[in-house]
């Protein structure tokens, strides 16, 4: 094989796997991708019935209901309110009153079906998303939020759930 | 004091790594064997000050000296020594002068093992280091520096984070930076190289070991987070696809290429400009990881309380090093000359092969771990970009480059005989489809491609054997003879072979446990007992027990396999009284290979405590997997030819093993 005919097959098969990539990429960018919602969001039914989403705020104090290892309660933000339901354990930062992240689909009776429940891991964390919905709906308490924090305010990491 | 001395000693480094950055620098631009010895002592001296500062800040938690922020951040005086120690690194502050303590260490041992290297080449690596260093103190002293003090000093502090209260924090952390900080040596012979505009097989085979080195270390590194977070989270997940996961392993796949790249490059003198590149990635990669982690930037499960002057300037050390690195690749690149023909099929070949779907996994992983960020400043749209995902990108290209892997070693430099490999990995290709065909007779659940995986995984490992018993000669000569060239094998050879089966190993470990886990949750009470798979757990007691800063409500189980007892496996859960914070404290038993995982959650007023039980078969082959892949690279690290060293590119002793 001539130089010119072995660089030509290196340059095809280099091609064929940056085509494979882009087209898994691509693929699973568009059927795998969670979007975050708001309650006010879920509650105005601005999403779809079955369609995977993410749904962010604090969990409404009073609504905790347990019934064995199935699990109700009710996200806000202030304005929507959504009952969410999981079957499962909560992670240990799971509390009435604080930021949550639930993760299923919204089933056709308004009750969003979570197969994941995230919650904040430290006194001073909480999801993103949570607290730029609280802030646009003028719930988020900066003194809240930083009195419990010592002076120089960085926390040291958590991995949890 | 002790803070003051830590201190100065940081500040004394800043001078010292700036001595470092420019006298050799200069030294090797004007021939001045001078300015380019300065190097050697100064590294040495430099890791001395780093080490005096690291140790001071060591001593401040030991003793729980509550004036100092960064102590009443994340200590307690009731925490056990050990993670008093641990805590030294368990906050920004501290894991970034853990970080730039490996650095230090770094070039103080490539100073010390570099007494073969070029006197210019050693001066210009030792040089990069140092700026490298610069940067990163003066990210520490003007951002994050961990011996400011507090007036009115508390009485006590705030303690660490209960997650990070595990001897986990003491191994994973310091392999990480290992790791990835080592990488940072590649990095520095690759701009040395490109300062000089001159590189050949020798630069290679100087490279390989310390990149080797880096790639032992975050593998471990990597692993053992993996572990941690499967036992500590009480979720029994083992990989979550979270940004800072990827951060780690993205430069692992990059300097995986890298090692792959080198070989060629030291062996046929090709590949050259792809190889400095690769190192530069490698390392630029790392810095991507350090910033995603340090800056804030993510909404992640590992997220360090956001500071946004920490991350500009971060991404001002990212810009400049990438940058700067990229620019000079991009003027120099072409000086470098090219060399050793190959044809498409051949060993060389393969490493291409390899290296290319290596580095599109980096890139599947790079855009999905980053692809929300963009999203989100562009059009303020908040996605997640979960395991599916990755699991379809990353997975659709692992695969082939797995199943390819076994061929690879087997082809001959510059031509290969693919029907001939493939014939040679009949055997091997036979046991595989039979145990991937029993595996899905045996199995009715999960995914149909799970036994078609398992079949790949027996195939590589197979492959890895076949490779020895190929060098060996088994089959073709006597016994005798085979067992001489066995021993006669240089250690790289086991080591390319280890590693290899490893992976293979991983593989089934990952295919089980993500195909065939039994999960039950359930309320239970005292008395009460749950089946899983083969065996009955009863909940046999509820009980308080007490640590040294925290209190612990603890469920014990007791496990039958057919009405056998097998003991018992305990799981808690622990609030701990600083914070106010709860952990769960999963139950794990090993039964061979495979876990029984057990974890609590909260216990109603009425005795009802709901369980979580999961039996995951073959769990354990994922980390000793990986730990056999590190230990093939460390075996091809005690090879004598990557000791020795090559004082002259082209000299090569003719050795007595045969297929080499």
């Amino acid at each position: 094989m001539t130089r010119k005919g072995r660089r030509l097959v290196l340059i095809a098969v280099a091609l064929g796997v940056l085509g494979l990539a882009a087209g898994l990429v691509l693929t699973a960018l568009n059927d795998t991708i969670v979007f975050f919602r708001t309650p006010t969001e879920v509650a105005e039914r601005q999403v779809a019935v079955g369609q995977r989403l993410r749904l962010g705020g604090l969990v409404e104090t009073g609504s905790l209901a347990k019934q064995g290892t199935s699990v109700r309660f009710v996200v806000t933000d202030g304005n929507g309110h959504v009952t969410v339901a999981y079957t499962g354990i909560l992670p240990d930062l799971f509390r009435e009153g604080q930021g949550v992240v639930a993760e299923g689909m919204l089933k056709p009776d308004g009750v969003f079906a979570a197969d994941t429940v995230l919650a904040k891991h430290d006194e001073r964390y909480m999801p993103r998303e949570v607290a730029d919905t609280l802030k646009k709906t003028g719930h988020w308490m900066e003194d809240a939020q930083n009195a419990k924090s010592p002076p120089a305010a960085p926390a040291a990491g958590a991995l949890t759930q | 004091m002790i803070a003051e001395i830590g201190q100065y000693a940081l500040i004394l480094a800043l001078v010292l790594a700036l001595v470092q950055t420019v006298l050799p620098a200069w030294g090797a631009r004007t021939g001045d064997a001078t300015l380019m010895s300065v190097a050697t002592p100064v590294a040495y001296i430099l890791f001395l000050f780093v080490g005096s500062a690291f140790a001071a800040l060591v001593a401040l938690y030991l003793t729980s000296d509550f004036s100092v922020v960064n102590v009443v951040d994340n200590s307690h005086s009731r925490m056990p020594t050990i993670y008093k120690i641990t805590s030294t690194w368990g906050n920004h502050e501290g894991s970034m002068l853990l970080w730039v303590l490996v650095l230090a260490l770094f070039g103080a041992l490539v100073a010390l093992f570099g007494g073969n290297l070029p006197e210019r080449l050693k001066a210009n690596v030792l040089a990069v280091q140092g700026s490298i260093a610069v940067a990163f103190l003066l990210f520490i002293l003007f951002t994050s520096n961990p011996f400011l003090r507090i007036v009115p000093p508390p009485a006590e502090g705030a303690d660490l984070n209960p997650v990070l209260q595990d001897p986990g924090l003491a191994i994973h952390p310091p392999l990480l930076y290992l790791g990835y900080v080592g990488l940072s040596i590649s990095f520095a012979f690759a701009m040395a190289a490109l300062m000089e505009g001159r590189i050949d097989a020798a630069w290679a085979r100087w490279v390989r070991p310390w990149t080797l080195a880096a790639w032992v270390f975050l593998t471990l590194g990597i692993a053992m987070g993996s572990y941690w977070a499967y036992y500590e989270l009480g979720w029994g997940g083992w990989w979550f696809w979270d940004p800072v996961e990827n951060a780690s392993l993205m430069p692992w796949l990059s300097a995986t290429a890298l090692l792959h790249s080198a070989v060629v490059m030291e062996k046929r003198d090709a590949l050259k400009v792809w190889t400095v590149l690769l190192a530069i990635l490698s390392f630029s990669l790392s810095l991507i990881g350090t910033f995603l982690v340090r800056s804030g930037v993510l909404t992640s499960v590992h997220a360090f309380a956001t500071d946004p002057a920490r991350g500009v300037f971060i991404l001002v050390i990212l810009s400049v090093f990438v940058g700067g690195g990229l620019a000079l690749f991009a003027l120099r690149a072409g000086e470098l000359k090219q060399g050793g023909l190959f044809a498409p099929v051949s060993r060389e070949g393969a490493l291409v092969l390899n290296n290319l779907f290596l580095t599109a996994a980096t890139a599947a992983v790079f855009v999905g771990t980053l692809y929300p960020l963009a999203l989100e400043a562009v059009t303020g749209d908040k996605i997640t970009v979960g395991p599916p995902f990755f699991n379809l990108t990353f997975g659709g290209l692992m695969l082939p480059l797995v199943f390819a892997m076994p061929f690879g070693p087997l082809l001959a430099w510059k031509r290969g005989d693919l029907p001939g490999v493939a014939q040679r990995l009949m055997v091997a290709a036979g046991i595989a489809v039979v145990a991937a065909v029993v595996t899905a007779a045996a199995e009715d659940r999960g995914p149909v491609l799970a036994p078609v995986v398992l079949g790949i995984a027996v195939f590589v490992m197979l492959g890895a054997l076949t490779d020895l018993a190929e060098r060996a000669g088994v089959g073709r000569v006597s016994a005798r003879v085979n067992l001489r060239r066995i021993v006669g094998l240089p250690r790289s050879a086991f080591g390319t072979a280890l590693a290899h089966f490893g992976i293979g190993v991983c593989l089934i470990g990952i295919v089980c446990e993500s195909s065939w886990s039994l999960e039950k949750i359930a309320a239970m009470r005292v008395g009460e007992t749950i089946t899983i798979g083969a065996h009955d757990l009863t909940l046999t007691r509820m009980e308080n027990r007490t640590g040294p800063n925290f209190h612990a409500r603890v469920a014990v189980f007791g496990i039958r396999e057919g009405g056998v007892s097998q003991g018992e496996v305990v799981s808690g859960k622990r609030l701990f009284t600083a914070r106010q914070m709860a952990t769960t404290e999963s139950g794990i038993r090993t039964f061979g290979f495979s876990q029984l995982y057990v974890a609590i959650g909260d216990e109603t007023p009425d005795g009802q405590v709901s369980v979580r039980m999961t039996w995951k078969p073959l769990v354990t082959l994922i980390w000793l997997g990986t730990v056999v892949m590190a230990m093939g690279g460390l075996l091809s690290l005690a090879d004598r030819r990557l000791r020795v060293g090559a004082p002259k590119p082209a000299r090569r002793r003719v050795s007595p093993v045969p297929a080499e």
